[in-house]
């Protein structure tokens, strides 16, 4: 059987999470995460030469990867290291860039960051039809309306957004310094911002592109799952050194039935996590298959993720509710995944869709 | 999910799907399926099937007449029987005694009993549980003492699946009595028409009978039908413990359940829609779903680990609760989706004129569900896995 990752994608995996444990501690990572541009700009070309962006890429767009296993690889180190850089966005408008057949190198080599401006201003999970509206006025493409919540979009050089036209959903780039943004942090850290377009200059990527969206959009929930799973990992390691070194009635807490159970029964959720992301990412060159699979493990994610989160918080009681604790910075991330394309609950009803069809 | 396993492994799916199909009779899988209960006689007919093309203890070594599958292999043939719903193997010969044996039986005892688990001479049953002794399984009582050439056995052992159909039963007994409570026990073999042994019933939640207590009054034992070492029986009950909880996780077997509660539920109708369309029960069924998607993978996973490690480690408890969880949840949906037609007492049916209210197939539904309270208490009960895994994970 052959889902085990490839030496190289251990070794891709290892050195981003070296790097991440070297440069994003604790304190810089709240520095960075909540003070304007909300990453860091320098690190983020670093990360670019550890191959954080190519290993997105197949080779034939000058990356060395692209595979649904690289994704999810890159991304659980991301999570593992609670990273605040706005790598799912510059993910979702590569993937758009590639649709379009535009280049690509300056965004895998971090020169330039790009971001993908899907939600909007009550539009729920974002996955809404845009009302954003884009017309031809003398040759020239013009965008006006709202994008929400655009992550990263503070610290982006260019905008990929979706807008209605008479011909359907197309695709447009915008340069950031066309539009107006209004950046901002995330209670989880990282930042994003609102946008207003208003008769806003605009290239089209692509007339029709509700396809690339939908690539897009798959090829997010994969990041996102990934990146919880190496949240998880990482708070099912500072929980069990808790239990381990936390005394109360003169024992450590972990031998505490009750929360022994309990810690278990994380760990087992964590691993059906895992597992389910290892489905997704085997699957995401099956096209027809891979929509229903995706969102079976953003349902599953979504869920554990949050079961995670609070019992984390619980188990290292007062210290878990602090600013200063890791842990609580890590649940928190943990919560607001399952607000990034489509909730648990939207995604479970996805697949719940599949009966009617039956 | 095809690349998951490698061109041997779909080569060896193959030709256990031929084998099947060409021998597995139809008509013993849809009564199994219809959870019809299976007698004495289809078990011994299954195993009798599968020894012929030597498929019957796939995990033995050859030299004892197995098939010397590795872990991804037991499973595949899990997932082919399954596919046909053909029964389970009984697991106490085969999966149970046999390992043991192979691991701490004299050439003597390998040499007479393999073959006749294997022939269907013998049907074993496990005397593990005491009416004291359940997860504190250290603590039972039963004694055997030595008098020449025999044990004297006395005491009593409780929960015994399927004794009623057994000729043997492999019990510990407490041999010493000083020292730490594991200290003392052994691994005996009895043969059921000892006398001084005696089985009664024991009618469980949903009426049937599937297990047993065994009565032991003076029962003289041959010296010859230790296994292993006197006082060093604690061992094989683990090392015994570890090989039932392989495989526990029953993916097969859920997938088989789930199918069938999503056709009950197209079947089944409710505000004017099949209950499948309903969004509430919809949704619990897709969560199962998804659970049991990820467990598959679990299990593979670990299946992969374990065969690289030559040690299953945590796994099998971790499988045993997910698995027991999932079935039970996939049972409550079942018997929930028949709404008023779960209520009729099957066995008491059988008697009237009756035809069951539910559609054909799925009328023990509710017996099902209240069987299947049992998987997350035997095999060393959920929260002794729990335990386990804890004492692993924490180091504590």
């Amino acid at each position: 059987m052959a889902f085990q990752t490839t030496d190289e994608r251990r070794m891709l995996g290892e050195s981003l999470s070296r790097y991440l444990l070297q440069n994003y501690d604790h304190s810089h990572r709240l520095n960075v995460a909540y003070t304007a541009p909300f990453h860091d700009p320098s690190r983020w070309a670093a990360l670019a030469e550890l191959g954080m962006l190519s290993a997105l890429a197949p080779e034939e767009a000058g990356g060395f990867g692209g595979e649904g296993l690289d994704i999810a690889t890159v991304f659980h180190a991301l999570g593992h290291g609670l990273c605040p850089e706005p790598a799912l966005s510059a993910m979702m408008a590569l993937r758009v860039l590639m649709a379009a057949a535009r280049p690509v190198e300056a965004l895998l080599e971090g020169r330039e960051r790009l971001v993908l401006a899907l939600g909007e201003p009550g539009g729920g999970s974002g996955l809404e039809p845009p009302e954003t509206e884009a017309r031809q006025d003398a040759g020239q493409w013009r965008l006006s309306g709202r994008k929400s919540v655009v992550w990263g979009g503070g610290a982006a050089h260019r905008l990929i957004v979706s807008a209605r036209h008479s011909g359907g959903i197309g695709l447009f780039e915008v340069a950031a310094e066309d539009a107006q943004i209004a950046p901002y942090a995330m209670i989880d850290g990282g930042g994003a911002a609102e946008i207003t377009l208003q008769d806003t200059v605009a290239q089209c990527l692509l007339e029709d592109g509700a396809a690339a969206l939908a690539d897009a959009v798959d090829h997010g929930l994969l990041a996102l799952c990934a990146e919880a799973v190496g949240v998880m990992d990482q708070v099912q390691a500072l929980t069990a050194d808790y239990l381990r070194t936390r005394k109360q009635f003169g024992t450590a807490i972990g031998r505490f039935q009750v929360l022994r159970h309990r810690f278990v029964d994380l760990v087992i959720e964590i691993e059906q996590a895992r597992s389910i992301t290892f489905l997704a990412a085997g699957q995401m060159r099956d096209l027809a298959g891979r929509g229903r699979v995706l969102s079976m493990a953003k349902a599953l994610v979504g869920k554990v993720a949050r079961q995670v989160a609070e019992e984390s918080i619980q188990m290292h009681g007062g210290i878990g509710m602090t600013w200063e604790a890791a842990v609580s910075h890590y649940a928190k991330r943990l919560v607001m995944i399952d607000h990034q394309l489509g909730d648990s609950l939207l995604h479970l009803e996805r697949v719940a869709q599949a009966y009617r069809a039956a | 999910m095809d690349e998951m396993f490698t061109a041997a492994d779909a080569a060896f799916r193959a030709e256990i799907r031929a084998g099947l199909e060409a021998e597995f009779p139809p008509e013993l899988g849809r009564r199994a399926a219809a959870g019809e209960g299976l007698s004495r006689e289809d078990f011994v007919f299954w195993h009798a099937l599968l020894a012929r093309r030597g498929w019957l203890a796939g995990g033995w070594p050859r030299a004892y007449g197995g098939a010397e599958w590795n872990p991804v292999q037991r499973h595949i043939f899990e997932e082919e029987c399954c596919r046909l719903h053909a029964p389970r193997i009984v697991p106490f010969g085969v999966n149970m005694l046999g390992p043991v044996l192979i691991r701490f039986g004299s050439e003597a005892q390998k040499a007479h009993y393999l073959p006749r688990i294997l022939d269907g001479t013998d049907w074993w049953c496990q005397g593990y549980s005491e009416p004291g002794a359940g997860s504190d399984l250290a603590s039972l009582r039963t004694r055997a003492v030595r008098d020449g050439d025999h044990y004297i056995v006395n005491g009593q052992k409780t929960w015994t699946t399927l004794g009623h159909y057994a000729n043997r039963i492999f019990c510990l007994v407490r041999t010493a009595t000083e020292g730490k409570p594991q200290e003392g026990i052994s691994f005996l073999l009895v043969d059921l028409d000892t006398p001084g042994v005696e089985m009664r019933p024991i009618r469980l939640i949903e009426g049937g009978h599937e297990v047993n207590e065994v009565f032991f009054t003076d029962a003289r034992v041959p010296v010859e039908n230790l296994v292993g070492v006197e006082n060093q029986g604690w061992t094989i009950a683990k090392f015994l413990l570890e090989h039932e909880r392989t495989n526990i996780a029953g993916v097969g077997y859920n997938y088989e359940a789930l199918d069938k509660l999503k056709a009950l539920a197209r079947q089944i109708r409710r505000d004017g829609r099949p209950l499948a369309e309903n969004a509430l029960f919809a949704a619990r069924m897709a969560q199962v779903e998804c659970d049991l998607e990820a467990m598959r993978i679990t299990n593979l996973r670990m299946l992969l680990e374990a065969q690289e490690r030559g040690d299953p480690g945590a796994a099998p408890s971790m499988l045993k609760i997910k698995g027991t969880v999932i079935r039970q949840e996939i049972n409550d949906l079942a018997r929930r989706a028949l709404g008023p037609a779960a209520a009729p007492f099957p066995s008491e049916l059988l008697d009237s004129n009756a035809t069951h209210p539910a559609p054909e197939g799925h009328g023990h539904l509710a017996h099902d569900y209240f069987n299947n309270r049992k998987l997350s208490i035997f095999g060393g009960s959920n929260e002794i896995q729990r335990e386990i895994l804890a004492k692993q994970l924490l180091g504590m």
